[in-house]
């Protein structure tokens, strides 16, 4: 089945680009061929990505990013060519969907998204260690040569909306400028579409802490349409939009950073094929499973992690840091063996893999080291692959839904 | 005009309950799962172990909250899972401040972004996971009843 749908992907596909330049509405037949002959040639799909101390150094070293890959983003006002920004310095995060714009970073003006009344729309995003606030606004946002068009995205800081909502801020601490967020923006390309889904569209659930609805008077819970949720970028591109692979080189030690690429599409081009790469089915949240010493645990592979975040002393042996307690610090390197394992009822792939564990004190210790291998720390019951799992290996993340040719995703694989 | 007098009395209940529940939840007594249940919306489920018993709530805004209660009637641990966080101003009640003061504490030491893990004495608490799926616990150690481990609160 999996063989079938990916033959039947490309013409489809053709099918689908054919029947949306017709429906462009040339009157002349000959310029319709013109037109396609330019869509097949390959569009560039290579965004160069660096692990580097990030924006927030720019308020001191203390500020420095440890293990984060940041890239840059063009958004326009939908459909202008002059109203446009690019903006560096966006942390890439294959942990969630959607790009997330700090206020302070913005300069174009985007229109915001309003409800049917007129109303800008508020949205709380919410990771693992805090919130994200804002106006939820649209843009033309092109990355390397492709481009998701008239794309919702989110504004974050008290600029777009001054009030966080109760039912916001309650779910974490909201994270809302350069010194908290640590970059100028998220990129979220992860195996999700929408940043919250089918949850946030049925009524009837009154209290979502997710979209709002913002008259002058404050913001109230509201629901909102898949299409108008903030979505992945990749999901909305033109060409190359089944999935993301992040290529990074190895580190060794300790550095002051390194270079690689974020490159779109899974088997779309020349440059974007599985090799010999792993194919991990995952739920549609992109969860897959890692056995350790015999016992499962639920993982994700997370680029928006600047560590490898498992399990806890109890279960490793591993000794926490003295002070730095979220970090392990073992007397020396530690080899740590598990076994990734697709989620159950998906293509049931299992493979053997290891990463390293080091003295998260001495690793931390040089503000100037951005770019760190064996970064890691507990995250009790789970195993989040951050960044450093990310270094040496070329990690593919396909969209729920979208078809490649390993499969339909969501799905991992390395 | 039958109908809106039921409902407007119970949005004054649930309007007087709220000082009420912020003395929940953690670390308070077994009438303050109640109170989240009502806050929630949610639905509750409860289930017997050995030395406590496991109250479940499963709130419409996709998240499941359990709340582990000692013989005695004492909720000792949290744990949750889900699409959003639940209301931590609520569920930790007292603890809420400690919780405010650990995570200012780690982002500053932490110089990126990944789960929480804030231990102080008497109180755990551990935020996971990433958007859509996220986890979290929030325990008192020294009130964990004989023979119950912390890994025994999903």
């Amino acid at each position: 089945m999996r063989k079938a749908s990916a033959r039947v992907f490309p013409v489809l596909f053709l099918a689908f680009a054919s029947i949306a330049l017709f429906g462009c509405g040339s009157s002349s037949g000959s310029a319709n061929v013109s037109q396609a002959q330019t869509t097949t040639a390959p569009v560039s799909n290579v965004q160069p990505i660096s692990v580097n101390v990030g924006p927030a150094s720019a308020l001191g070293s203390s500020f420095n990013y440890v293990d984060g890959a940041f890239t840059s983003v063009t958004v326009c006002a939908p459909s202008s060519t002059t109203n446009c920004q690019t903006i560096s310095g966006i942390l890439v995060d294959t942990g969630s969907s959607g790009l997330r714009i700090l206020s302070s970073a913005l300069s174009a003006s985007l229109p915001a998204q309003t409800d049917g009344n007129g109303n800008p729309m508020g949205e709380c995003a919410v990771f693992a260690d805090g919130v994200t606030w804002g106006a939820v606004a649209t843009a033309d946002v092109k990355i390397a040569g492709e481009q998701a068009s008239s794309l919702p995205v989110q504004i974050i800081g008290p600029a777009s909306l001054p009030t966080v909502p109760a039912d916001c801020s309650s779910q974490g601490q909201p994270e809302d400028n350069l010194a908290n967020l640590g970059a100028n923006g998220l990129l979220g390309i992860g195996q999700s579409v929408q940043d919250c889904g089918a949850d946030c569209v049925s009524a009837g659930t009154l209290s979502q802490g997710t979209y709002y609805s913002c008259p002058a008077s404050g913001c109230v819970d509201t629901t909102e349409s898949l299409a108008r949720q903030v979505q992945n970028p990749v999901a909305s591109f033109t060409t190359d939009n089944n999935g993301v692979i992040v290529e990074l080189p190895a580190v060794t030690g300790a550095g002051a950073g390194v270079s690689g690429s974020l490159i779109f599409g899974i088997g779309t081009q020349a440059n974007n094929g599985l090799g010999g790469a792993t194919v991990f089915g995952t739920d549609q949240f992109g969860d897959f499973s890692t056995t350790y010493k015999g016992t499962p645990y639920m993982s994700f592979l997370d680029s928006g992690s600047n560590g490898i975040y498992f399990l806890d002393a109890t279960a490793t042996g591993l000794p926490v840091c003295l002070d730095l307690t979220f970090l392990y610090c073992p007397a020396s390197a530690q080899t740590i063996s598990v076994t990734d394992n697709a989620e159950a009822g998906t293509n049931g792939a299992s493979a053997a893999t290891s990463f390293l564990v080091s003295n998260g004190d001495f690793l931390v210790s040089n503000v100037n080291n951005a770019a760190v291998n064996g970064l890691a720390g507990p995250s009790p019951g789970m195993f989040d692959f951050g960044l450093p799992f990310f270094f040496g290996r070329n990690v593919y993340s396909a969209i729920e839904g979208k078809s490649t040719p390993g499969g339909t995703g969501p799905y991992l694989a390395y | 005009m039958k109908r809106i007098i039921p409902f407007v009395f119970s949005f004054l209940f649930a309007a007087l309950a709220v000082p009420y529940s912020a003395s929940a939840s953690l670390g308070g007594d077994v009438s303050s799962v109640h109170d989240d249940q009502v806050k929630m919306q949610g639905t509750l489920r409860t289930t017997s172990k050995d030395s406590y018993d496991v109250h479940e709530i499963q709130a419409p805004s996709g998240v499941t909250l359990r709340e582990y209660v000692s013989r005695s009637g004492n909720v000792f641990g949290l744990s949750w899972q889900g699409r959003s966080h639940p209301d931590l101003h609520q569920i930790l009640g007292s603890y809420y401040d400690a919780y405010v003061q650990g995570v200012q504490a780690q982002r500053a030491a932490r110089h990126g972004h990944g789960p929480l893990l804030i231990q102080q004495p008497g109180l755990t608490i551990q935020m996971g996971g990433h958007m859509r799926s996220l986890v979290g616990k929030a325990y008192l150690p020294q009130a964990l009843p004989a023979g119950v481990r912390p890994e025994d609160l999903q």
